[in-house]
């Protein structure tokens, strides 16, 4: 009689058949390392404005942004049109079918996700340190933590609308979303420079919590607990969501 | 995640069993929205044996195979593969059986031989990737990214997946659409291979000569039911009926002909007649004289049972869906 190979075995099949993927695709690739990086660097480099970075370099300022924004293009954008276009071209029951089954294959999406983060965050952190960038040593450890809660977080994001709409309106939500919320959502730029109300309104939403928690991390040493209590909220709402309202066909 | 060993409790070896059927739905029913798409079906298909469930698109026939493979969920009625509950018991069965997608379901961005590979990884297991390829002719394809494989290629690349954890039971939804005659063979025989080695085949199909062909047994659905089932034969043979077709002059009067033979006669297309019900003998001599006296010469004349396409066609009717 047939059986099935270790579950670790098939989980982590699944976890390097999917990094792979994102790794392989070029516009991908292009989202979650080389666009990251421009920015970076263009934040860095530009000579044609001022920033007020509190006194520090402009590289310690903005590395800590620019992290949480690449780990927004993965674990959100990129997860959600994977995961989308997966459903609708039937990936995703196929898959289901074999001994995988739901949870292995999530599991192997979500662990995919961390493995491309790992890439992402090695080549922005050796392009920030070639660019002379001092980071808080205390708080090296506790970024990775923030790290762990913002992908949770935006990969719960990414499986609910990749769950509920067309792969079409994914394409479409899944960038506009990143868009608003790298922009209004405190990520490259600190809440607190946004004007108005947004400076309050961006702590409360994943992105400027994660923004947050990078900076403060990575300049002062401590996790903000605000900051991760907004996104183990977030978690907890949008997991409760995704596993409502996921439909597989 | 557990690594426990994932044998169900209390299962069935069919192997042992041999009349133990393999999957047996009673009562089926399942509605997407108010309409329900299968009405209370009931189905057998056994080990060693292929079974085929015919029935023109939209019969329901994918939702029927999609609850016993554990994708839909029943409204009402009892699914049971290889004596275990599709829902509750999945994590025994994904082992056990295979699925093909009416859909493919094949990840489109990575090559025909890591996509086998991949699903092989799966199970503990698995057939030899290298002969199983060659069997399908995937071998020629390996190297090509799924995207640009054609219809008929990503149809074996399916099936190749859907054997490779050498399953008891496999689900085909259509196993041979957009496929050439010759790929369309290999699959046949790997089908035909698979039921000899004891392993259960369900395939849906609209193609008559595959069901023909292939299948020990033939369920006929329509409308989210079984109006038919049992062997090719006995389904052909049901009706003591023969069709007598012949070609003439168009335009014969068909009711004096049809009068002259006592039996409906009909020109489904011009110059071109057919003869049904009790054709024997006496009826071909008195054709043949009747044409005689209309001076009508005969260009052609054959007499044969009723295929399964004319069961088909009697009992779904013949308008276009």
């Amino acid at each position: 009689m047939s059986t099935s190979a270790p579950a670790r075995r098939r989980v982590l099949a699944q976890t390097a058949f999917e990094a792979r993927a994102i790794l392989r695709n070029g516009e991908q690739l292009l989202v979650t390392i080389v666009v990251p990086v421009l920015v970076l660097v263009g934040l860095t480099k530009a000579t044609g404005i001022t920033i007020d970075t509190d006194g520090m370099s402009r590289i310690d300022f903005f590395t800590p942004g620019v992290l949480a924004l690449a780990i927004m293009t993965s674990s959100f954008t990129s997860q959600a049109i994977a995961t989308a276009f997966d459903r609708r071209n039937g990936v995703l029951r196929l898959l289901s079918t074999t001994p995988l089954g739901r949870s292995g294959l999530l599991a192997g999406k979500v662990l995919g996700v961390l493995a491309v983060e790992v890439v992402q965050v090695a080549v922005i952190v050796t392009t920030a340190l070639l660019l002379g960038w001092h980071p808080s040593s205390a708080g090296l450890l506790l970024a990775v933590v923030a790290v762990v809660l913002g992908t949770a977080a935006f990969t719960s994001l990414a499986l609910l609308i990749a769950g509920t709409l067309r792969a079409e309106a994914v394409l479409a939500v899944a960038n506009l979303l990143l868009l608003l919320l790298a922009v209004a959502g405190g990520v490259i730029v600190p809440a607190d420079r946004l004007p108005g109300p947004m400076a309050h309104v961006a702590l409360l939403l994943p992105s400027g919590a994660l923004g947050h928690a990078m900076r403060e991390t990575l300049w002062h040493g401590p996790l903000p607990v605000w900051s991760v209590v907004v996104l183990v909220g977030w978690t907890a709402a949008l997991g409760w969501g995704a596993s409502r309202l996921f439909r597989w066909h | 995640m557990s690594t426990a060993p994932e044998t169900a409790p209390g299962h069935l070896d069919c192997a042992l069993v041999p009349d133990s059927p393999a999957l047996e739905i009673s009562g089926l029913v399942k509605r997407y929205g108010s309409r329900a798409v299968v009405d209370g079906i009931d189905l057998v298909a056994r080990q060693g044996q292929v079974t085929a469930v015919l029935g023109p698109n939209g019969a329901g026939k994918t939702t029927t195979i999609e609850c016993c493979e554990g994708l839909r969920e029943p409204d009402a009625g009892t699914v049971r593969v290889l004596g275990l509950d599709p829902l509750a018991d999945a994590r025994a069965l994904r082992p056990r059986v295979g699925v093909m997608l009416q859909d493919g379901g094949l990840p489109t961005a990575i090559k025909a031989r890591e996509m086998l590979a991949h699903v092989a990884t799966m199970y503990a297991d698995p057939r030899d990737i290298g002969e199983l390829s060659e069997r399908l002719g995937v071998d020629s394809f390996a190297g090509t990214t799924v995207r640009r494989l054609s219809g008929g290629q990503r149809q074996r690349l399916a099936l190749a997946a859907a054997v490779v954890g050498k399953p008891d039971l496999v689900f085909l939804d259509e196993p041979s659409a957009g496929m050439d005659p010759q790929s369309r063979h290999a699959v046949w025989d790997l089908v035909r291979e698979l039921r000899d080695d004891g392993v259960a085949v369900v395939l849906t199909t609209h193609l008559m000569d595959e069901a023909e062909d292939l299948a020990d047994h033939v369920v006929v659905i329509d409308h989210g039911r079984v109006i038919a089932s049992g062997t090719v034969a006995s389904l052909v043979a049901s009706s003591t009926d023969r069709t007598l077709r012949f070609d003439s002059t168009p335009d014969l009067p068909l009711s004096a002909l049809s009068a002259a033979l006592r039996l409906t006669v009909s020109e489904p297309s011009r110059g071109s007649y057919m003869v049904t019900g009790a054709v024997d003998p006496s009826t071909v001599a008195t054709l043949t004289a009747w044409l005689a006296d209309e001076d009508a010469l005969v260009t052609r004349l054959t007499v044969g049972r009723r295929t399964l396409e004319d069961v088909f066609l009697d009992l779904t009717g013949r308008s276009l869906r």
